[in-house]
């Protein structure tokens, strides 16, 4: 049964990932409308639920193009890169006390890895095209990347080094007396951001960039080929939140004043669900940035914010080590 | 930094606050009286058209999608042998309302005039004529202007001075 067990997981992962990323097209729908005073879908079935329906039959039976003029392998392989790097990104997710699929000791690496090349079928896409704006989707795409992931990897530093192994569970079993979101604040902001632009959501979506770029890397996209892009990039919000839960708030543990005494999935999803909550509220809040803006953000000031937590956090670490 | 804070917390507010929305085919939106909408022909309260065929409206209107031709009757007066208003091109933009004459051409607050054949857009003019004098109820062009028709010769209209006599030098 033991044996079993991961492969149970994975379909249930599969499967949830889909369905999870499929409704929360229409959950986010929902909540910017609730922040910009309208409703947003409302109409098919309770509460306009019946939309994510509608629109996967659409998207079903929209006409599969492939443009004459683009680089045809390219252009199939790139949105299926999204998904299932995203999808494998979700295999060291720890949902719960063994509740995961594989615990590696070197998760944190794996997770950074997967979504590094998630951003390849972004770039791949934008390539594949041979279409002007596409073009110009990839490159800021591959800029984007380049500079984010450099302090994305590093802003995590302070957390595996307060913890001393890349393995998740460890890290989650490290905050079972205080949450790395207090201990690791600056580690925790920079990576809020450095994973919205990993994901390419608002209000770092430059590589789609609708008013510049048209749709940017997806343009030339459509029926189930830019339906999978947009599954990578839910699923891709999806992962970022479940790791900030489990790296900087404690993962499957209840907050310390309440305790552990309702179940440590439920605090898992309720933490992501909040956090999904706040990343539309991002969305629905904060406007896009110029481009160089962007960049100069990244490397002026989120790099030094990044290098100066390792710093302030090895110095710590090594004064408390002196003391004891 | 701040501005941004600043404003997610103002956008985080909007959780309290109700939908502008309305839901439109279930919850009517209120139209004003003078909302300007599907085009009607009114009547005089004799109950006769007051369309003069003046084709002023067909030459105030911007897109041209007004047609008419001038007929006159028995008596004297004008009237249009045909007058079509080509809906699918329409504007409601009012300014017929404005050059008309003689209030024939109104505008009214209603705009659910949709069809799926375009050719159902043209409107003739027994489909624009309408039972009513619409917002002026005592005007009648022909009871005060002077031109001369079976019911009245001129200077007998209301509020009209005789016609001068040009070749008498007393006043």
């Amino acid at each position: 049964m033991s044996e079993l067990m991961p492969v149970i997981l994975a379909l249930t992962i599969l499967i949830s990932g889909v369905a999870g990323a499929a409704v929360l097209t229409w959950f986010e729908r929902r909540l910017l409308g609730v922040w910009q005073d309208r409703y947003g879908p409302n109409r098919l079935g309770p509460l306009g639920i019946g939309q994510v329906v509608a629109d996967m039959i659409k998207l079903l039976f929209k006409d599969d193009w492939i443009p004459p003029f683009s680089d045809r392998v390219v252009f199939i392989f790139a949105p299926t890169a999204i998904v299932v790097a995203m999808m494998m990104g979700f295999a060291v997710v720890p949902f719960a006390p063994g509740m995961m699929i594989i615990d590696v000791n070197i998760g944190l690496l794996f997770f950074l890895g997967m979504t590094s090349l998630a951003v390849y079928s972004v770039l791949l896409g934008g390539l594949a095209s041979n279409n002007k704006y596409a073009l110009l989707g990839g490159l800021r795409s591959a800029a984007q990347m380049v500079s984010y992931e450099v302090f994305m990897g590093l802003s995590l530093m302070g957390v595996v080094m307060m913890t001393g192994s890349f393995s998740l569970v460890d890290i989650v079993e490290a905050q079972t007396e205080v949450w790395f979101c207090f201990t690791q604040i600056l580690g925790l902001i920079v990576f809020v951001i450095a994973g919205i632009a990993e994901s390419h959501r608002l209000p770092f979506d430059l590589p789609e960039a609708e008013h510049e770029l048209t749709a940017g890397f997806h343009t030339e996209y459509g029926g189930m080929k830019f339906a999978m892009f947009m599954l990578g990039e839910y699923l891709g919000l999806m992962l970022i939140s479940c790791m900030i839960v489990t790296l900087f708030f404690g993962g499957w543990h209840g907050p310390m004043f309440i305790g552990d005494w309702l179940p440590p999935f439920f605090w898992f999803s309720f933490k992501t669900f909040i956090v999904i909550c706040f990343f539309v509220l991002l969305r629905a809040a904060i406007p896009r940035p110029r481009y160089d803006q962007l960049m100069s953000l990244g490397w002026k000031v989120m790099l030094p914010i990044t290098l100066v937590n390792i710093l302030i956090t090895g110095a710590a670490l090594l004064w408390i080590e002196g003391v004891a | 930094m701040l501005s941004e804070l600043r404003t997610m917390w103002e956008v985080l507010k909007h959780t309290f606050t109700k939908a502008e929305t309305v839901e439109y085919p279930e919850q009517m939106p209120y139209l004003a009286p003078r909302y300007r909408g599907r085009i009607v022909l009114t009547r005089d309260p004799d109950g006769e058209e007051r369309c003069v065929a003046c084709n002023l409206c067909a030459a105030a209107c911007p897109v041209d999608c007004i047609a008419l031709q001038k007929d006159t009757r028995e008596d004297g007066t004008w009237y249009p042998e045909f007058f079509r208003i080509n809906f699918s091109r329409c504007i409601m933009c009012g300014m017929c309302e404005e050059a008309c004459p003689t209030y024939a051409i109104q505008l009214t607050p209603d705009f659910e005039m949709c069809e799926y054949d375009r050719q159902n857009m043209v409107y003739e003019k027994e489909n624009l004529l309408i039972n009513g004098v619409g917002k002026y109820p005592d005007y009648n062009f022909y009871r005060v202007s002077g031109m001369k028709t079976a019911s009245k010769d001129k200077g007998e209209a209301l509020n009209e001075a005789r016609p001068i006599d040009t070749k008498s030098l007393l006043p």
